[in-house]
């Protein structure tokens, strides 16, 4: 509850004694993009289905902040786009390896770093595969 | 630090009594989320437009309102649960309870906007708006 952490008591030393791994990487990834589709990710889809559920004037509202005349993504279309499916794929990837770390397994320090680094490059590749369908996978089918 | 009875241990009531059970729907809406999600980023990849009328077509199915509302369920709750992880972890003074009771609102709020959004549109889609 609030108000349990003494003030006059010192933090662990070993605060400061730390490196950067893909690991800690990992960790502090899944912490930021969690908590950013929890805040940005929610308002934008709660916005989404509300102007969806309102009517094509409010639909439209939606779609100009993110698109230019020809239908095609602007600035803030791209950045929140692909910034929201590069989180969610990394949080995706994070969440099903610390399903396995929970069981205990994937502690040896080799494994434990390459399933790190592999979070990350799932992630890349299913965002990039994700906005080359859109975007190129369409024209032609 | 006591270590309680063997029973309270199997029972999970340990120092914390609230703490696995958080940990455990943690997990449980993690898997959830996983075929949820998957489901909702692949079928919006696959959408043939993103105009008005197909995006309200294809929420208003039955198969799609139905997941769709379960999606709003499962991660709305995970991410209320996380959330208040990494609040617990930054904040101890007011500012927690504050931000706890805040995170309540804002995620009970938004929780209840996109399911009543789904719904209307489920239940409107053929009429004129
Ligand atoms: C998203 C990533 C991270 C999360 C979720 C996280 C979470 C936590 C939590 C909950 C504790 C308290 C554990 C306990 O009391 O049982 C803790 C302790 C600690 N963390 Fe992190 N941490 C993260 C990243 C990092 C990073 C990047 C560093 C180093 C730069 C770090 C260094 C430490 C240290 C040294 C402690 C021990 C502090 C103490 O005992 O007072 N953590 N972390
Ligand atoms: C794709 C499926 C998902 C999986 C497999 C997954 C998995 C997980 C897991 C295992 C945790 C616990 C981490 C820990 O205890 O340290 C977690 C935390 C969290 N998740 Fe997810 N998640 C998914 C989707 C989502 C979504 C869609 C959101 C947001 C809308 C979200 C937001 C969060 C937040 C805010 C946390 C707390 C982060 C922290 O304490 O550092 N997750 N997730």
């Amino acid at each position: 509850m609030a108000n349990v952490r003494n003030e006059a008591r010192p933090l662990s030393p070993h605060l400061s004694i730390w490196k950067w791994g893909p690991s800690m990487a990992v960790s502090i990834t899944h912490r930021v993009t969690g908590s950013g589709m929890a805040t940005v990710g929610t308002i934008l889809f709660v916005w989404w289905l509300v102007a969806l559920a309102s009517g094509p004037a409010a639909y439209a509202a939606f779609l100009d902040l993110f698109t230019v005349k020809s239908g095609a993504l602007n600035i803030a279309g791209y950045v929140f786009g692909i910034g929201l499916t590069l989180s969610f794929f990394q949080h995706m990837s994070s969440g099903i390896r610390h399903l396995f770390l929970d069981q205990g397994a994937n502690f040896e320090l080799k494994a434990n770093k390459t399933t790190a680094t592999l979070t990350y490059v799932a992630a890349v590749l299913l965002t990039a595969a994700f906005w080359a369908y859109i975007i190129w996978g369409k024209t032609n089918g | 630090m006591g270590n309680g009875t063997s029973i309270g241990k199997v029972r999970g009531l340990g120092s914390a009594h609230e703490g696995a059970h958080h940990w455990w729907h943690q997990r449980l809406t993690a898997g959830a989320n996983l075929i949820l999600t998957l489901w909702f980023v692949l079928s919006i990849a696959l959408l043939p437009a993103y105009d008005f009328e197909t995006a309200r077509h294809w929420i208003a199915q039955t198969q799609v309102a139905v997941p769709l509302i379960l999606l709003v369920l499962t991660t709305f709750y995970h991410f209320r649960l996380g959330l208040q992880v990494v609040i617990e972890d930054y904040q101890h003074d007011e500012t927690h309870i504050v931000l706890m009771v805040l995170l309540n609102f804002f995620t009970l709020a938004a929780g209840t906007t996109a399911i009543f959004s789904i719904l209307k549109i489920a239940f409107t889609a053929g009429a004129a708006l």
